[in-house]
């Protein structure tokens, strides 16, 4: 049984129907945060072309996600970053196996019906892309394909849950080859996570009140998540991870998965880096085996990375507020 | 774990990865995922040799979604056709991967497996495959919508959809009651 916190029984998403002489159901929470499930302990990785993706699956990764531009080149092409073309993202669905995501706009409500009628298997509304609008995600329960948000904190990642998200990724600092940011962000959620469970513990109502009332989030939904002990989706790293290591600390920090963007294919090792950060994933807890895994890659041919004080442009930013 | 409790069995469950842990089990749950990564993931340091000794020499195991597709001889996708993913290559039947569609078709029924006596079950089917033929020792044990979605081997069952994904724990009972089976052998 997974966690049904915040679900909306009777949303439009949510289909019922027949299929031939069988009652069904789709999009209901079970199905869209099961779906996060199943790609749990893997990684997702960016890709702009078939070609990336097939060495994504052949090297292991659990799905792709398809961008017009690596989160790297949209940092260095400016101007307006949109969700990629249809026919890339089609050609990428039926040359792979694994599920195929792709991102929308923040906000943008049509981009995403383009995706969900494409039939990507879950849309990222995401920061790497210019927001559409920067005071209103969508109201993801209006949709039967799953969505993934990205949160830099609690609040955050429980205000994306109660709009809809199936899954939790941190933010972190996208294109930049620097994971300094996605391990704020997850110790930072866990951090909070380790507070309210401390509050619901202790039967303290009025702060768990308060507290709802601060991350601009409903009651229940911080009851019932306090009284987990962690987010009601699964929740994966995001954000500047580059090497079989940064996805391994990662992973120990308590991520259910890890999403590399840049870091594989802006490296020039990318077929190898890909394999090593699926092994080190996988195989976290053991320190030999990730040093195997980092034994694949070759430093000089990591992305160059960026440091995150000077940065003209803070992608996490975008959409926080909301 | 629940089932165990219910059953009031004294028993635990681990997440098991190597070659060590699994030569420790009594049962073995290959679960949902994704089984192009499962396979060559578990390649990489034995655990599909080992996985496949074991089951070979009598150890329960119950595949679901992906874990079906790992068991089986044959499988191929509905799209993309024949891929060339590892298979222990025991659970004698040709898998359909992603039969039923991509993750927007992806739902939820009502389905049952009279054979196993559990007459009404909240199948819940991801991104799920089916199963497209038999051998002659494999017994269907649910079918939804004339497709084959679990089936039963000797020590070997497979569903296509997630009883780990509701709180109806009567698959897994009967799993466990397979596992004590074979620890009475």
């Amino acid at each position: 049984m997974i966690p049904l916190a915040g679900d909306i029984k009777n949303s439009e998403g949510r289909i019922d129907e027949n299929m031939d002489s069988w009652e069904i159901t789709r999009g209901t929470s079970t199905l869209k945060r099961g779906f996060a499930h199943m790609l749990k302990n893997g990684v997702v990785m960016d890709v702009t072309t078939v070609e990336q993706a097939q060495i994504a699956e052949d090297a292991g990764a659990v799905s792709v996600m398809v961008l017009d531009k690596l989160p790297s080149d949209v940092r260095k092409a400016g101007g307006v970053a949109r969700t990629a073309s249809i026919r890339v993202i089609q050609e990428i669905m039926d040359n792979v196996t694994i599920p195929v995501m792709a991102k929308c706009r923040i906000g943008h409500v049509y981009e995403a019906k383009v995706l969900a009628e494409a039939n990507v298997d879950m849309i990222d509304e995401s920061e790497v892309l210019t927001p559409a609008d920067e005071n209103h995600h969508i109201w993801k329960w209006d949709y039967t394909t799953p969505f993934v948000n990205g949160a830099r904190s609690l609040a955050e990642a429980l205000r994306r849950v109660e709009e809809g998200a199936a899954m939790i990724r941190t933010k972190g600092e996208p294109g930049t080859g620097n994971v300094a940011e996605a391990i704020l962000h997850i110790k930072k959620v866990n951090d909070e996570l380790r507070t309210i469970k401390a509050i619901f513990d202790s039967g303290d109502k009025q702060d768990l009140v308060k507290i709802a009332r601060d991350f601009r989030v409903s009651y229940d939904l911080v009851k019932e998540t306090a009284k987990i002990g962690r987010l009601p989706v699964v929740n994966f790293a995001a954000g500047g991870i580059a090497t079989p290591a940064d996805a391994a600390y990662l992973m120990s920090l308590g991520c259910d998965g890890i999403f590399v963007g840049s870091g594989i294919f802006k490296a020039d090792d990318a077929k190898e880096r890909a394999r090593a950060v699926v092994l080190a994933t996988t195989f976290w807890e053991d320190a030999d085996a990730v040093k195997e895994a980092q034994k694949l890659i070759n430093e000089k041919q990591s992305i160059l990375g960026l440091d995150v004080k000077n940065l003209e442009l803070k992608m996490q930013e975008r959409g926080g507020s909301a | 774990m629940a089932a165990l409790n219910d059953l009031g069995l004294d028993g635990s469950v681990s997440q098991v990865k190597t070659p060590d842990q699994i030569s420790k089990l009594d049962g073995l749950i290959i679960p949902g995922g994704e089984s192009t990564m499962m396979g060559q993931l578990s390649l990489v340091n034995g655990a599909l040799k080992k996985v496949k000794e074991k089951i070979e020499s009598g150890m329960p195991v119950f595949g679901i979604c992906a874990g079906m597709i790992l068991l089986s001889k044959n499988s191929k996708d509905r799209v993309v056709g024949k891929t060339e993913q590892p298979l222990l290559d025991l659970l004698d039947v040709e898998i359909e991967r992603n039969s039923f569609g991509r993750q927007k078709d992806s739902f939820e029924a009502q389905i049952s497996l009279e054979p196993i006596g559990i007459s009404s079950f909240q199948g819940i089917f991801i991104r799920a495959p089916s199963v497209l033929n038999t051998g002659s020792g494999v017994e269907t044990i649910s079918k939804f919508n004339e497709k084959t979605v679990a089936v039963k081997q000797g020590n070997m069952i497979a569903a296509a959809f997630h009883p780990e994904l509701t709180s109806d724990t009567s698959l897994h009972k009967y799993f466990v009651k397979m596992i004590q089976e074979s620890k009475l052998k």
